[in-house]
């Protein structure tokens, strides 16, 4: 392709440019200190390219003579009046031009840092950068925060850019200077930009049009830098990861619904779900009105497909291959970034949020606080304020499926909601291990293992009308438990549906009677094999009534790992106590002082209709979507 | 076409986030180019089906063949739509000579405002699109709306990667925008490779002009166009500098930033 490039009036346009079919589409997003010309970048780089809409700059032009000021590039993408009468980007703001073949979404991000979240989440959604540097107030904290920011929200691709070459008389000395300064600060944390250039936006230089005042510059202009810019398609040769968005029935396909984070996928393929363990292979690629109907799936693509065995999976598993399985536990280290009104704080609970899943954490604790003007660490905060970078770890309520953010993006990283909002946001940096991790593995080779039957799960629960489940009761000595796990069984099975008590003495006597004394009062193995019981029992499609009787006062530890043991059957934990007691993190009902039976299996029954595990769905979805 | 194919990854991506999130979700169809590729995309999401109703906010002053064409797809696809409109304000004489912004505000925003009240929509999905006006480029895919319907986009929540806002506090609702990253020549480019029914007026039909954005009679005209068929469209297009919405009064001056504010589209 020829391009046929006209200079008229310091405006460069091609003939063909607007005319080429572009083949791909590339976020850019530009980013800095406040004033240090941003907006004026962008102005000028439509300007120049011939990308604004005819009547565009005349019409801003006469506003600017209305209100008796100089007419700045800026005003053609603040929209908002406010915006225009400070001077300042608000919000982020997406615009588009074609430029060879490309399609180009640019972002601009306000760079005041009041705005410092507007910034992120124009940033978030980029795959290269252009970083501003004003030469003549040079490296300011914006400037580093943005740049430490982009490398932590995972943007590798990026260009600084030193504006206002001309107020420093486009000296090279200055422009080396920033260069220098900048450069260092970016290699403390392993950031290396693909160009540096000097640059006026105000006047033109080195945008579009190469720069005559600065003639000891070889460099690409800023607008051959967005063609150097790559397409990311390296994470399609990653090891799959699919997470589940969702499940949907509207006919006779059972689809699983969800965007490929990473890898391929094509028919036949055998899938592992994290952390359910569940296996299946896949029967069908689902698409609507494809032709011919598409095979597989790559990285990138938002996909339907159906299984080749009824299992039950849910929103926030990953899906691989069984080779490549995710980090699988409740606590990772991580780096985050602070966004929230109120601060973030150690023991407080929020919203984690992982590629698809969404669960209850805590934060373990805050190790430092890192300043991003110096990177310099600073130890012993328990609050994490707005706007702040801190090094922390993370626990959840129930174990979840993740990577590490330097192997896979899409699934290492993750935010926080604080009550309604998106309050913070990082990246997992390391797994930690928990004391569940023994058992975890266990359960997971034991899963793989499993021989089936010819009748799934799903064809129990059809038939008998529900799912299985564990109602385990919790708490000290003579609080009743026994007596209430007795009459919800009863009430169970007269209602009609399968359920059993299972009993801690019976297995005393019979399974565990090869143990000593000593051994039978160590919890770990008496748990284990208690949690493998309850395992074979769920499997057969039962309601599993227990209680934690043989455990004593060891009962947090041993309910703990029959919960691992049993995942990803759902487990109702209902905690009793003669007076008010704070029950564990995991508890789902808690019971104190006397107790009125008949009211606390009702309100069992309620948290299994809740749970999905009953088959009546009562307004709202049920938590768990279930097919029967 | 790989382009295409991306953005519409994206945007099926959103609707399924939406659908997962709102219990009571509802889309705008104004039977435009853009809220019409939103239904397709729609039915690519959820394999065929459209598991939500569609609302159309009648201001009684639209194109006659624009409704003609609202009922056939209606049929044809089985949608649930849902028809409101401002009765008491049209009842006492609102039109757009009484002024564009206050007909708009009447007629549009408070209809769209009263039919999300009555149903107790949570969750909107709309078509509009960043690169239409300013306001818009601002938006966010997932946006919230108080009480009142209001926008404010002085604190717009952070939006990071693909995790959207989806919980919000009682009596507020949320508008989703999944065309966001959708150009004009996009949105034609994708009914050409999807085969999408679309309106003829948005063709020259032999007297040279065609309309470029469809919206009330009185208040869009057409332009000067012989684009006969989308290719012609899309052609037209590459060449064009004219902004898309030239033909819409109520772009002149501040209108569109005003009537966003307050809940407008």
């Amino acid at each position: 392709m020829v391009f046929l490039i006209i200079l008229y009036k310091g405006r460069l346009t091609t003939m063909d440019n607007q005319t080429q079919k572009p083949s791909e589409n590339l976020n850019i997003v530009i980013v800095g200190h406040v004033d240090h010309g941003k907006s004026t970048l962008l102005g000028r780089l439509y300007a120049d390219t011939g990308s604004l809409p005819d009547g565009k700059l005349e019409k801003v032009q006469a506003i600017c003579r209305q209100q008796g000021k100089e007419f700045e590039y800026a005003f053609l993408f603040d929209a908002f009046l406010e915006e225009q009468e400070q001077g300042i980007t608000i919000d982020t703001a997406r615009t588009f031009f074609i430029w060879k073949g490309r399609q180009y979404i640019i972002i601009d991000a306000p760079g005041h840092k009041e705005f410092l979240k507007n910034m992120i989440s124009g940033a978030a959604r980029a795959e290269a950068a252009l970083l501003l540097i004003d030469a003549l107030e040079g490296v300011k904290e914006q400037s580093k925060k943005h740049g430490y920011l982009l490398s932590l929200l995972g943007v590798r691709q990026f260009a600084v850019v030193v504006n206002k070459m001309d107020l420093v008389g486009y000296r090279q000395d200055v422009f080396e200077g920033i260069e220098k300064e900048y450069r260092e600060f970016l290699g403390q944390f392993g950031a290396v930009p693909e160009r540096i250039i000097p640059v006026s936006a105000k006047l033109g230089d080195n945008i579009a049009n190469r720069s005559r005042a600065m003639e000891w510059y070889k460099g690409p202009t800023v607008l051959d830098t967005l063609s150097l810019f790559k397409k990311e398609t390296a994470r399609s040769e990653q090891p799959l990861r699919f997470p589940v968005q969702d499940v949907y029935k509207f006919d006779a396909r059972r689809i699983i619904a969800g965007r490929v984070a990473a890898g391929r996928l094509k028919i036949g393929d055998h899938l592992v779900f994290s952390p359910s363990n569940k296996r299946a292979n896949i029967r069908s690629v689902e698409a609507f009105n494809i032709e011919p109907v598409p095979t597989g799936a790559e990285a990138g693509q938002s996909v339907g497909i159906t299984l080749d065995e009824q299992i039950f999976v849910e929103r926030g598993e990953i899906a691989t291959h069984q080779d490549q399985l995710p980090l699988v536990s409740t606590a990772f280290r991580a780096n985050l970034f602070w966004l929230g009104k109120r601060p973030l704080e150690k023991g407080r609970k929020y919203l984690l949020r992982v590629a698809t899943k969404e669960v209850d954490c805590e934060v373990a604790a805050i190790h430092r606080i890192i300043d991003t003007m110096d990177l310099a660490q600073q130890q012993g905060s328990s609050t994490v304020g707005r706007n702040q970078v801190a090094e922390l770890t993370l626990r959840t309520k129930t174990p979840i499926a993740f990577d590490l953010s330097s192997s896979f993006e899409a699934t290492g990283r993750f935010v926080l909601v604080d009550e309604y909002d998106i309050a913070g946001g990082g990246i997992v940096t390391e797994m930690v291990h928990d004391d569940q991790e023994f058992l975890r593995e266990e359960a997971r080779r034991r899963d793989f293992a499993w021989v089936k039957g010819e009748v799934g799960i799903e064809e129990r629960a059809q038939q008998y009308g529900h799912r299985a489940a564990i109602v385990l009761v919790t708490g000290g000595r003579h609080t009743g438990k026994s007596f209430l796990a007795k009459k919800l069984e009863a009430r169970l099975v007269a209602d009609g549906r399968h359920a059993y008590l299972l009993d801690g003495e019976n297995l005393r006597r019979g399974l565990d009677a090869d143990l000593s004394e000593t051994e039978r009062s160590q919890t770990t193995e008496m748990a284990r094999r208690y949690g493998e019981v309850a395992r074979l029992l769920a499997d057969t499609g039962l309601i599993v009534v227990s209680t934690t009787n043989p455990f004593g006062l060891a009962y947090v530890e041993a309910a703990q790992a029959i919960r691992t043991l049993v995942h990803p059957t759902p487990v109702i934990a209902v905690h009793m106590s003669k007076t008010p007691e704070e029950a564990s993190p995991n508890t789902d009902i808690v019971l104190s002082g006397p107790t009125d039976f008949d009211a606390a299996t009702r309100r069992i029954l309620e948290e299994l209709k809740k749970r999905g595990v009953l088959a009546q769905a009562i307004g709202a979805k049920p938590t768990f979507q279930y097919s029967i | 076409m790989k382009h295409l194919r991306q953005l519409e990854d994206q945007s099926v991506y959103i609707l399924r986030e939406a659908y997962k999130h709102f219990d009571n979700l509802a889309m705008l169809w104004s039977m435009g180019k853009d809220s019409t590729v939103l239904l397709w995309l729609a039915r690519k999401a959820f394999f065929g089906h459209v598991p939500f109703p569609l609302l159309h906010v009648d201001t009684s002053y639209k194109i006659p063949a624009m409704i003609e064409y609202r009922d056939r797809l209606a049929r044809e696809w089985h949608l649930n739509l849902v028809v409101g409109q401002n009765k008491e304000a049209l009842a006492a004489g609102m039109n757009h000579t009484m002024g564009r912004v206050v007909c708009c505000t009447a007629l549009k925003t408070n209809g769209l405002k009263q039919l999300l009240e009555q149903k107790g929509y949570t969750g909107v999905i709309l078509g509009v699109r960043a690169d239409e006006e300013g306001t818009r480029a601002k938006e966010r895919y997932f946006s919230p709306r108080d009480k009142h319907g209001d926008w404010d986009f002085r604190d717009q929540p952070p939006e990071l990667w693909d995790q959207y806002k989806t919980t919000f506090p009682p009596g507020t609702h949320i508008r989703i925008h999944p065309l966001l990253d959708w150009t004009e020549i996009n949105i034609w480019e994708y009914i050409k490779l999807e085969n999408i029914p679309f309106i003829d007026l948005y063709l020259d039909k032999g007297d040279g002009t065609r309309y470029r954005s469809l919206g009330c009679a009185p208040c869009t005209t057409p332009i000067k166009s012989t684009a006969k068929s989308v290719d012609d469209i899309i052609e037209e297009l590459r060449h064009t500098t004219v902004a898309e919405r030239s033909g819409r009064a109520q772009d002149e001056g501040r209108g569109m930033e005003l009537l966003r504010k307050d809940g407008y589209m």
